[in-house]
């Protein structure tokens, strides 16, 4: 059975859901507290969505010096799995995990609703069960979401195709290209910012935010 | 060992939107402050540091800006210091 390390810090708040959905599908999940310097046996590891640290400075800036976050980069750069939801991406980009950053919405609201995506690419172990092309509604709830990055890294990232997810039907936040979510070039690392973990049950409606915890599942070789 | 004073200054890029800048300006249009334009608004980091001298100060202060305080990707940064 996959074990998923779901990491917490100070003012994380989709933890329970994050962990929630990774039972569901089967996996072993647990908390692993921002202090730990260790993830254990984890396999895989999930930076769940909230305001670690307030956002202080900047979304993920303070976080990602946590020493959780020591055991965190040495998992992603030895091929890993890594999931950042939300404020998890905004870390994984402030670690210099995935590259751009993560701005202050174009119109300067907060974001909370559904919203469809485009999943853009399969080949990751988070969307590996979606069929490219999937469009699926997911809520988003961030106030911080547009994705930025110099032309040479937004061209790297479409010709390598390593935009996962893209905004399909609008464009909530002003994201460079309707990014919604990409991988790193060896793509074992994640970031997105819709909440899959909100569309995973269906007493909530849409459940096709499952297949995210599903794929990691696929690739553990668990299903 | 001097103290020195040391301001930084971490601006958005110039290349970036800044919708705070913009939602700011706007309102003080609103407030009939005529003829503003090109604003942008960033953030002011104050602090007292010990160090050997001015250069050394200043090269601290930029360490701490490349790994912290300012963002690389989106931010530009510039540093005042001054011997107390």
């Amino acid at each position: 059975m996959p074990r998923v390390a779901v990491i917490r810090f100070p003012g994380s708040n989709c933890d329970a859901d994050t962990l929630r959905s990774c039972a569901a599908v089967g996996a072993d999940a647990e908390y692993v507290w921002h202090r730990e310097e260790s993830i254990g046996n984890a396999d895989v590891v999930m930076i769940p969505g909230g305001f670690a640290f307030g956002d202080h400075l900047r979304a993920g800036a303070i976080a990602r010096f946590s020493p959780i976050m020591r055991a965190v980069i040495e998992h992603g750069r030895a091929g890993g799995p890594i999931l950042g939801i939300c404020n998890g991406f905004q870390v994984l980009c402030e670690a210099g995990l995935l590259p751009g950053a993560l701005v202050r919405n174009q119109n300067l609201a907060f974001i909370s609703r559904p919203l469809y995506v485009r999943v853009e690419s399969t080949d990751n172990p988070f969307t590996n069960q979606y069929t490219r092309g999937d469009e699926f509604l997911v809520p988003v709830a961030h106030g911080e979401g547009r994705f930025v990055s110099s032309q040479e890294v937004m061209d790297r990232l479409e010709g390598e195709d390593r935009i996962v997810l893209r905004y399909s039907r609008e464009n909530p936040n002003g994201s460079l290209n309707a990014v919604a979510g990409i991988a790193n070039e060896e793509r074992n690392i994640v970031g997105m910012m819709p909440h899959p973990e909100r569309a995973a049950d269906p007493l909530l409606g849409e459940t096709r935010g499952r297949i995210v915890f599903e794929s990691f599942m696929k690739t553990a070789g668990a299903v | 060992m001097p103290r020195f004073h040391v301001e930084i200054k971490v601006m958005p890029r110039a290349a970036l939107l800044d919708p705070q800048g913009k939602a700011v300006e706007h309102a003080l249009t609103e407030l009939e402050f005529a003829g503003i334009s090109g604003m942008r608004v960033g953030r002011a980091i104050k602090f007292e540091l010990d160090s050997a001298d001015k250069s050394s100060a200043e090269n601290k202060a930029k360490a701490m800006c490349d790994k912290l305080l300012a963002n690389p990707v989106t931010e530009d940064y510039s540093i005042a210091t001054e011997e107390v």
